[in-house]
């Protein structure tokens, strides 16, 4: 099988402390997998690795079927990346930020303000293209955000818990624009410390102290930890005394 | 490198600097604001002009031309001496104006058959308050000689003009080579450091690494915008000096923003480099302040002559990039050399900027560590 990114023991270390610990998984190409672990449980930190931010200190991965460390600039270009932080500039109007991030994946002007149209159209926003960021309520420029993320059509985009401070359902709408996404063909690699969230993805993986303690569709693991919720499963995971997780 | 990428980055910087209204106004105003402020407080009364007199043989005649130098009230007697050795040291120090040399036997001369001589010597390291010390002096020797004519005395004064350049003098013409120096380093490495550390801050530099945008187009894309505030505020500081308070410029206007050029990319690399090693912007503006700054300003030359520094200090100022700056800029403005004279400099600050530069570029890589 063709996978969008796989993972093989990828280690990272800040000095003794393991951050990310010999974690192994495979994403599908068009799927739409969770990544999901409490707060320091290591997904910025994996997250990193697979977008070039940090070298893996051990383990091998390939994103978009290029080499982690070897074969960034070919990621680069395939991948799509929204931070944890907000990532649009406050002080740009709509349209600037977009024709920046176009200009910067290499997209030509006419390409630009054709997707551009398309999108502002999608998202509702055409009346405040030219309206600055900062002036748009948090939803907006979240939903406008991962937009953006996705505006040179990449392979493969990673979301660092894109709907954090977002109400419900500005969040139920982020995620049809994900699965919109996903139609189209494009993996979506998501974290999200809401449990609720990680019910609407294909797989998810979740993360504790830095190792994969449980991998497989939301159905499965219900399944296999007698569980009612995603939420369930991961308090039972959180809870269990550490190197019994897995 | 993508022309395109980097153009839209460049865009994006404009536009950060363009809204921010603020401080753009600021920032152009700067160089007229300090230019007039420095200017005023730093500008030599002609009103009190000092004189130094060297007389071999004083006699009637020359203790007569004195006296109406004095009677002026514009001139004020430093110094009398019968030898000219004074003049220098004097001239060095900064503690005379003018120095009248008069030629052995004057009074005799003024009666016999060869013309009076008299060496007028001026400061002139202030070239239009210089000409205007010498065009007083002048005024008032004129007067006497048409005096003594109106006698019937037929009498030649001859007098001959040396233009002294006293490299320790401040004033508003030494003082604005230095302000192009400040001015550039603050708007330079000041707002570089910012900038960077406000996209640090707001976490918008994670999705710029990740993106096809290399580390050099992101530098590249932040000094452009930057050089052109600079290239204005080079000029205004110029029309300013010239506006106000008639400060020459002698040598090439090209050759002076070539030279800019070469200082701003140095005062960006170094902004850069302070970016790197702070994490908030408030910790990168204060650092740049205490790094680019505050040397730029004390230890360049531009405040304190070098020449006058302890020892042990002044090795410390070829460090200082804005000494070369300043030397380079003088040297343009007021004497009108160029590159033969000051290719010197110019190398030391190539290789500064050359230096930096690399520098700086690194010191984006060890965020992939």
């Amino acid at each position: 099988m063709n996978f969008a990114i796989d993972a093989r023991d990828l280690t990272r270390r800040f000095g003794s402390f393991i951050a990310v610990d010999s974690i192994t998984f495979d994403v599908g190409a068009g799927e739409v997998f969770g990544f999901l672990g409490a707060n320091g449980a290591g997904k910025t930190t994996a997250i990193k690795m697979l977008v070039g931010l940090l070298a893996p200190s051990e383990g091998v991965a390939h994103v978009a079927g290029f080499d982690i460390r070897t074969q960034r600039d070919q990621i680069r270009r395939n991948i799509g990346y929204m931070s944890q932080r907000f990532s649009l500039y406050a002080d740009l109007t709509v349209r600037e930020n977009i024709r920046l991030y176009g200009g910067i994946y290499g997209l030509t002007p006419a390409q630009i303000a054709e997707r551009a149209a398309t999108m502002l159209d999608t998202l509702g926003l055409s009346a405040n293209a030219d309206d600055l960021v900062a002036r748009l309520p948090l939803g907006w420029k979240q939903k406008l955000a991962f937009s953006v993320a996705l505006v040179h059509q990449p392979k493969i985009v990673f979301l660092d818990e894109p709907t954090g401070g977002v109400d419900p359902i500005t969040r139920r709408q982020f995620w049809e624009l994900i699965y919109a996404a996903a139609s189209r063909g494009t993996t979506v690699f998501v974290t999200t410390h809401y449990m609720d969230e990680a019910e609407y993805c294909d797989r998810i993986s979740i993360m504790v102290d830095g190792r994969i303690a449980a991998l497989g569709t939301p159905t499965e693991l219900k399944e296999k930890y007698g569980a009612d919720s995603v939420d369930d499963v991961f308090v039972r995971l959180a809870r269990a005394p550490k190197g019994e997780a897995a | 490198m993508n022309l395109n990428a980097l153009r839209a980055f460049v865009v994006k910087e404009f536009h950060h600097i363009l809204r921010d209204r603020q401080t753009l106004t600021i920032l152009l105003m700067m160089p007229l604001v300090q230019v007039i402020l420095f200017g005023y407080a730093l500008r030599s009364d002609v009103r009190d002009i000092r004189l130094a007199v060297i007389d071999p043989t004083p006699d009637n005649a020359t203790i007569e031309l004195q006296s109406r130098f004095l009677s002026t009230n514009r001139f004020r007697l430093e110094t009398i001496s019968k030898t000219p050795d004074v003049i220098e040291p004097l001239f060095r120090r900064g503690r005379a104006d003018v120095a009248l040399v008069f030629d052995p036997g004057f009074a005799s001369h003024l009666r016999g058959v060869d013309p009076a001589r008299i060496l007028i010597a001026v400061d002139a390291s202030d070239p239009n308050t210089g000409t205007t010390y010498l065009n007083y002096t002048r005024a008032v020797i004129a007067r006497y000689q048409a005096e003594l004519n109106a006698q019937n005395r037929q009498v030649q004064i001859v007098t001959e003009t040396r233009m002294r350049f006293n490299p320790t003098l401040e004033s508003v013409n030494l003082f604005v080579p230095g302000l192009i120096a400040l001015v550039l380093v603050l708007v330079s490495a000041l707002m570089t450091a910012i900038s960077l550390s406000r996209e640090k801050e707001r976490g918008t530099m994670e999705v710029l690494l990740v993106s096809p945008l290399r580390p050099q187009h992101i530098i590249v894309g932040k000094v452009i915008p930057y050089l052109g505030l600079g290239f204005a505020n080079v000029l205004t500081a110029l029309l300013a000096a010239w506006v106000v308070f008639h400060v020459p410029f002698r040598g090439s206007v090209v050759l002076l923003l070539v030279e800019s050029v070469i200082y701003t990319i140095v005062s960006l690399a170094l902004g850069v480099l302070v970016a790197a090693r702070t994490s908030s912007q408030r910790a990168a503006m204060l650092t740049a302040m205490l790094a680019t700054m505050l040397p730029n300003a004390l230890l360049s030359g531009m405040i304190f002559p070098i020449a006058s520094m302890p020892a042990w200090l002044r090795p410390v100022t070829y460090i200082v990039p804005a000494r070369w700056f300043i030397v380079i800029a003088r040297g343009i403005m007021l004497k009108g050399v160029g590159l033969t004279i000051l290719w010197r400099e110019t190398l030391i600050l190539s290789v500064m900027a050359m230096l930096l530069l690399a520098a700086a570029m690194r010191s984006f890589k060890p965020r992939l560590e």
